[in-house]
């Protein structure tokens, strides 16, 4: 098994390598620097010296999603931990398999309240899949390898590995990771045979059947979206896709109703309120989805494809849940489907798509256009024209123009879209955009950002100069934190306290500042030259869109409020206001 | 709610620095509720540990306590006794009681009653040793509670299904 001694440091290297593992997002610091100093001694593994360890993380999570590869991350001990909390967060509730290693203090100090010490595996307990303190130089290429396996297996996640700095110096014997079967972590990936074939009988029965199509089906990997879409092309029947699955199902395909939930589609939010079987692939029933959860789809027969048993009965009760990996689970779907040959209710069916249609026809992303100032809207939707057909990737950051993109950008395959989901994490976009760009060198990375967001990670503009990284921030610039502003216009009587940002840099001059190209359109006539300049800049650019400022993002369905009572433009009024239950939630 | 329910949840794990932080930290960063949590190695050869959750919820909140046990990456399995059918629980308590004359005559009195064993004693106090199910050990404590109660210290609850499986 093991050629030489080796140090811990080299061990780690060593088990990275034998993961597969090319690119390690980090930032150097006392606890680390014997693995830096086997860094400096090596050519496999490309390091990414971020700016803050937050923007590391959310680095390796750009990085895994446009990849389905484990994202690597790499900080130090105290503080370079602590601040890889949030990006750790943010990957365990969007299911992003990373895996970060941080520097601890020696192991003779642990509790002595050492310099930069921190309780790391008790500080990311809840906040990662699972966590690891390295005591033992003979755990260590065990430990290591089981990071990896759990991280990437079952439903991805978050995986700390803490690593005192005298197990780094120490020396050890290296073994690979086929010598490491996990002891208990074995998630079942098929679903039982009985519930498939319960699963097609009430699939077949359906007369007003809908998909609804979550990032399970990413995370599963490319087939799983190809066998999703055979599936739904072969039962024709229609497909709503959720804010984390966008791409899952192409959104050219006419059996595919958009986006639902808080900010989705009329046509898709009926459809799931009036359905009566829902086939769930890989979603979780969110709160962001389901609104209020006593009218939430009533009248539907449930059938719940997760492989996380957790997920499963946990917001609504479900009739058939089918426990496995979703690729997996849609290929047992498709055979006994093929097999029983179904001939579900044509009449049933047409009339229900006759009702799809009529939504449809509402037309509820129409918006008024102006002459005289950019609406956001518009602005994403050039971007989304000028770009179709190019190899693309989006990252966003989180708020309006986070539902604006998702609304009007439309995504073919999977992998091109990464959004903070979960979390919401603003500043997610930017250094995630970085990673997407590492992995894909040559591809057109777009940060959709708000100003507000964009500031919060701002320091990693400087890390895509260092690497030579074209990426491109599109900023939809409106001054106000927008959701913000929105939830105090809709929901406390038009009181914008502190969401406002007075004083904002000039991006143009920042851009140029940190050696970045800077662009700006302040009027609908600069739009599309400015997209263009942005999209033929060789390098990282900005593109300030200065939009109008008190543009409110809809159709909304209030919090606390069902799906049939969304909001489809400003001048609508909510029914009723929105009650003290619904003014308690987010 | 009405309709809550109590259940005795058994959870084999690693026994691993942190595994019991893991168990505790889910139930209160969920907000479930734990009535006894009892834990000890079981298995030295495999490193295995038992721990005995006795928790209430709805039924779908126990549905999720148990999946969100299982997906923890150091459980082996997670057993609802209540839910497999006959097990047995019991409780072990160590009570004292300070108490001379007739006090102390009709705690010795009910401690017999009770088949709890004195296992400590001076001239005005008893230590009693008592075990059994949770309700028994807290009918015993209630009757002592008049007579000089003066310190209590519970194990909290272990359970074993009946019949001839293992977990």
């Amino acid at each position: 098994m093991a050629s030489r001694e080796m140090t811990g440091s080299e061990i780690v290297l060593k088990a990275l390598i034998d993961q597969g593992v090319d690119t390690v997002f980090g930032y150097p610091g006392g606890a680390v620097l014997p693995i830096y100093d086997a860094i400096f001694a090596q050519n496999e593994l490309r390091h990414v010296l971020v700016r803050q360890e937050g923007g590391a993380v959310h680095m390796a999570e750009g990085y895994a999603r446009s990849t389905g590869k484990v994202g690597v991350v790499l900080v130090t001990s105290g503080p370079g931990a602590t601040n890889a909390v949030t990006g750790l967060t943010d990957a365990l509730m969007d299911s992003v398999p990373v895996v970060c290693l941080t520097g601890q203090v020696p192991t003779h100090l642990i509790g002595n309240d050492a310099f930069q010490e921190a309780d790391t595996t008790g500080i990311t307990r809840p906040c990662t899949k699972h966590n690891y303190l390295v005591k033992e130089m003979d755990d260590l290429p065990r430990v290591m390898h089981e990071a990896f396996h759990v991280a990437r297996s079952g439903r991805p996640g978050p995986v700390v590995v803490d690593l005192p700095k005298d197990i780094l110096m120490g020396k050890g014997a290296y073994a690979g990771p086929e010598n490491f079967p996990h002891r208990s972590y074995r998630p079942a990936t098929k679903a039982d045979r009985d519930r498939i074939a319960e699963a097609v009988e009430l699939m077949a029965g359906a007369k007003r059947p809908l998909f609804y199509v979550g990032g399970g089906v990413v995370n599963s990997g490319p087939e799983a979206s190809k066998r999703l879409t055979r599936l739904v092309r072969l039962t024709g029947y229609p497909a709503t896709v959720t804010l984390m699955g966008l791409g899952a199902f192409p959104a050219s395909d006419p059996q595919c109703l958009g986006m639902l939930g808080m900010h989705g589609l009329y046509e898709a939010n009926l459809a799931m309120h009036d359905c009566d079987v829902m086939i769930n692939v890989g979603a979780r029933f969110d709160d962001r989805v389901t609104g209020r959860l006593a009218d939430f789809s009533p009248g539907s027969k449930k059938i719940h494809i997760d492989i996380d048993p957790s997920s499963v009965n946990k917001n609504v009760p479900v009739d058939v849940p089918l426990i496995g990996d979703a690729g997996e689970v849609l290929g047992q779907l498709l055979r006994a489907w093929k097999a029983r040959d179904p001939r579900p209710d044509a009449a049933a069916l047409a009339k229900w798509w006759k009702q799809i249609d009529a939504w449809r026809a509402r037309d509820c992303l129409n918006f008024a256009d102006s002459e005289t100032a950019i609406k956001p809207q518009r602005a994403i939707k050039r971007l989304y024209e000028k770009t179709l057909g190019r190899d693309v990737y989006i990252t966003t950051e989180v708020g309006q123009h986070q539902m604006w993109a998702a609304q009007y950008f439309r995504f073919e395959e999977p992998n091109r879209w990464m959004t903070s989901g979960g979390l919401g994490t603003m500043g997610y976009g930017l250094p995630a955009a970085i990673g997407v760009q590492v992995a894909h060198p040559g591809s057109l990375v777009i940060d959709i950002a708000g100003e507000a967001s964009f500031l919060m990670n701002i320091q990693e503009l400087s890390t895509a100069v260092q690497y030579n990284l074209p990426v491109k921030a599109f900023i939809i610039n409106n001054q106000w934190m927008g959701m913000v502003r929105q939830w105090q216009e809709l929901l406390h009587g038009g009181r914008y306290s502190e969401s406002y940002t007075a004083a904002l840099p000039d991006f143009v001059k920042l851009a140029e500042a940190c050696q970045w190209t800077g662009l700006r359109a302040t009027r609908p006539d600069e739009l599309d030259d400015v997209i263009d300049a942005m999209i033929a800049t060789d390098g990282p650019a900005i593109a300030d869109i200065v939009v109008e400022k008190e543009e409110n993002c809809f159709p909304m369905i209030p919090s606390g409020a069902a799906h049939n009572e969304m909001l489809l433009g400003p001048d609508e009024k909510a029914e009723a206001p929105v009650s003290e239950e619904g003014m308690v939630l987010v | 709610m009405s309709d809550t329910e109590r259940h005795t949840i058994s959870v084999l794990v690693d026994n691993e620095a942190g595994v019991l932080a893991r168990v505790i930290g889910l139930f209160s960063g969920r907000g479930y509720n734990i009535e006894s949590l009892t834990v000890a190695e079981v298995d030295a050869r495999n490193a295995l540990s038992r721990i005995t959750v006795v928790t209430v919820g709805t039924p779908m909140i126990i549905e999720q306590i148990k999946a969100q046990l299982d997906r923890l990456v150091p459980v082996h399995k997670v057993v609802d006794l209540t839910n497999e059918g006959a097990h047995v629980e019991r409780e072990l308590a160590l009570v004292k009681v300070k108490a001379t004359g007739n006090r102390r005559v009709e705690s010795l009195r009910i401690a017999d009653i009770f088949r709890a064993r004195a296992i400590d004693s001076t001239g005005e106090s008893f230590v009693f040793e008592i075990s059994g199910s949770t309700e028994k050990l807290d009918a015993f404590i209630g009757l002592m509670e008049p007579l000089g109660l003066v310190d209590v210290s519970r194990t909290g609850v272990a359970a074993i299904a009946r019949g001839t499986e293992g977990i």
